[in-house]
């Protein structure tokens, strides 16, 4: 004992440095996770507190998580959410690198870093912004998209209520948030390509198609693995702001822009199912878990730097 | 026939590959830019023109009129921007302080609970209590709801950015120089302050502006937590406007508007008005952001 508090002592700088991060972690990461029972709870707001909604909600065991698989919703958000990250991950990462590498071989490199300034904006707005750009365009009595289609003879679209565009709205809208973002990265370990390795190919006759076919994209396989797998490790969770802002909370496009974590939210604010939700919030974390350590685990093993641990 | 040799740079793809290149990349930097400009468009079209033409690259008729209303109705833009302005400057300060202590510590091999911090950190990369556990402890426990708090203190921290500048503490701060600072007897404290933060600026300033754009565009927080109309940052006014200005009007100190005034307001484009004028600081500090964020990527992606 008296060992411990002298080690203590002994680090009482560091300790005192570490102390208030640590004490963040513990409200706001660890003590969420006691929270977490209520999933398997009747819960209802106490007015006298946390401790006390907790202790008195009545205990239902697997209730909450019975009722959250009996109904389609569970399906339906779990299904959106790993399709739409699917797409995602897979046409961003084909955009970003094809984007990456046409930058990387335009010949007026001041023209590609002025396209490089625009690409690169989308990012730093907010979803609160990118859903006004979308009504911007898919308003229905004024948005442009409805304006561009009525040249063709279509009529309006009532875009907000319509489901069965979104899948490709959303997708688009998350594509465009993201690829300029993301090229930056592959575009750096571009540029870090030997040069040398290209004037060889080209002594040996190889032709640019061949070129990148052969040496760039083999070169950046690593880098693209490891972006890639750090996404499917986060494949269970989806962009909130992508599937909230955009289509304005339209409930009639719910079947195909609830994901998870909208689900859960609502659950919280609208429905007030806080055991379903909170069931549907530890379904997540687990099932995210697990995928996250398993992705991880495989990114160690082909770069040991760039895992989380 | 003598062979007569190519003038173009082998180094380089053809013009015609080139064109099309510059058409691809010009399109999508377009496409990326393009909603911004048209927004300000729309902010700029008279009300009555959108009524009947819609939202028009190049409206039939230009107006003011909406920014005379937001300039008339200002406060609530205004004090969005300073709830905005006090939580982001008030964040990042808090959440550097608070992240470049913690990294730092846990980056000295002489501190005997680094392992014990660095997993207390990487866990909750791993795991998170969910939305609904987390909103149950700051509203019911840290009763922290309707406070500039709710909006700092969840974004404060973040493991990630720690394991960042943890890796920079590391490599940028070799242990010679802490160790001859230790000799000349210099406490850890001192030591951080004048060697190790001056030499570490570049990691700090990244992830300081990771962590002020993180702040400035944040409205779930606000979303969650923040009913009070004076508290209510700029995402979250652009969030309540969304369908009606009666956001503005309820809580403007000039509210004594005729009903005649009430009924000419320029609805849409004073929306489209107020989101160019949230947008605008992003784009002015947007070279800014730019040059650092590339950095940070850069270095972040290339060595972890």
């Amino acid at each position: 004992m008296t060992a411990f508090l002298k080690n203590l002592i002994r680090n009482r700088v560091m300790l005192f440095m570490v102390l208030p991060g640590a004490i963040w972690f513990f409200f706001f990461s660890y003590l969420p996770l006691v929270g977490t029972v209520a999933a398997f709870k009747q819960y209802r707001f106490s007015r006298e507190g946390f401790w006390a909604s907790l202790m008195k909600s009545e205990w239902v065991g697997w209730d909450n998580f019975k009722f959250l698989f009996s109904t389609n919703d569970a399906w339906l958000i779990t299904r959106n959410t790993l399709f739409y990250n699917l797409a995602i991950i897979f046409l961003g990462l084909v955009f970003a690198v094809g984007l990456a590498i046409l930058l990387s071989e335009l010949v007026n490199k001041r023209l590609a870093k002025l396209y490089q300034t625009g690409m690169f904006l989308p990012y730093f707005l907010s979803w609160v912004i990118v859903g006004y750009f979308a009504f911007s365009f898919l308003s229905m009595d004024r948005g442009m998209l409805n304006q561009i289609i009525g040249w063709f003879g279509v009529e309006p679209i009532q875009w907000y209520s319509e489901a069965k565009y979104w899948p490709y709205i959303l997708i688009f809208v998350a594509l465009w948030k993201t690829i300029g973002y993301n090229s930056i990265v592959y575009l750096a370990s571009i540029l870090g390509i030997d040069r040398s390795l290209y004037e060889a190919a080209m002594i040996d006759g190889a032709s640019k198609w061949q070129q990148i076919r052969n040496i760039t994209i083999p070169l950046l396989s690593p880098i693209i693995t490891i972006m890639t797998l750090l996404a499917v490790g986060r494949i269970f969770y989806a962009d909130f702001g992508l599937f909230y802002q955009v289509p304005r909370d339209s409930g009639t496009l719910y079947s195909v822009t609830n994901v998870i974590d909208t689900y859960v939210y609502r659950g919280l604010k609208t429905s007030g199912e806080i055991g379903m939700s909170t069931a549907a919030g530890l379904y997540q974390s687990v099932v995210g878990f697990v995928l996250v350590i398993i992705s991880n685990y495989v990114v160690r093993k082909i770069d040991k730097d760039s895992s989380l641990f | 026939m003598a062979q007569i040799v190519k003038k173009r740079d082998f180094h380089h793809v053809s013009n015609g590959w080139n064109v099309i290149m510059n058409i691809l990349a010009g399109l999508f930097a377009l496409i990326c830019v393009f909603p911004f400009v048209f927004v300000v468009i729309i902010s700029f079209t008279d009300e009555k023109a959108l009524a009947r033409d819609g939202y028009r690259l190049i409206p039939k008729e230009w107006s003011l009129a909406a920014y005379q209303f937001v300039w008339q109705s200002g406060d609530t833009l205004l004090r969005a921007y300073g709830v905005t302005i006090l939580v982001t400057v008030l964040g990042t300060i808090i959440s550097l302080i608070l992240m470049s202590l913690y990294a730092y510590a846990i980056s000295r091999k002489s501190f005997r609970y680094r392992r014990f911090f660095s997993i207390f950190a990487i866990l909750t990369m791993l795991f998170n209590g969910g939305m609904i556990p987390t909103y149950m402890v700051v509203s019911q426990l840290l009763h922290l709801k309707d406070s500039i708090w709710a909006l700092v203190l969840p974004l404060a921290m973040n493991a990630f950015y720690i394991m960042i500048l943890r890796t920079f503490y590391s490599t940028s701060v070799p242990d010679a120089v802490i160790e001859s600072a230790k000799i000349d007897g210099a406490g850890e404290f001192y030591t951080f302050m004048k060697i190790v933060i001056p030499l570490s600026l570049p990691g700090l300033a990244t992830i300081g502006l990771f962590s002020t754009l993180g702040y400035w565009n944040d409205w779930f927080n606000a979303l969650l937590y923040i009913d009070n109309p004076n508290l209510v940052p700029l995402q979250s006014m652009l969030m309540r406007i969304e369908s009606s200005i009666q956001f503005i009007q309820q809580n403007s100190a000039n509210s004594s508007m005729s009903l005649a005034a009430m009924q000419s307001i320029p609805q849409d484009t004073s929306r489209m008005a107020m989101v160019v004028l949230a947008t605008l600081p992003i784009i002015f500090a947007y070279p800014f952001f730019q040059r650092y964020f590339v950095q940070g990527l850069t270095v972040g992606a290339v060595k972890e």
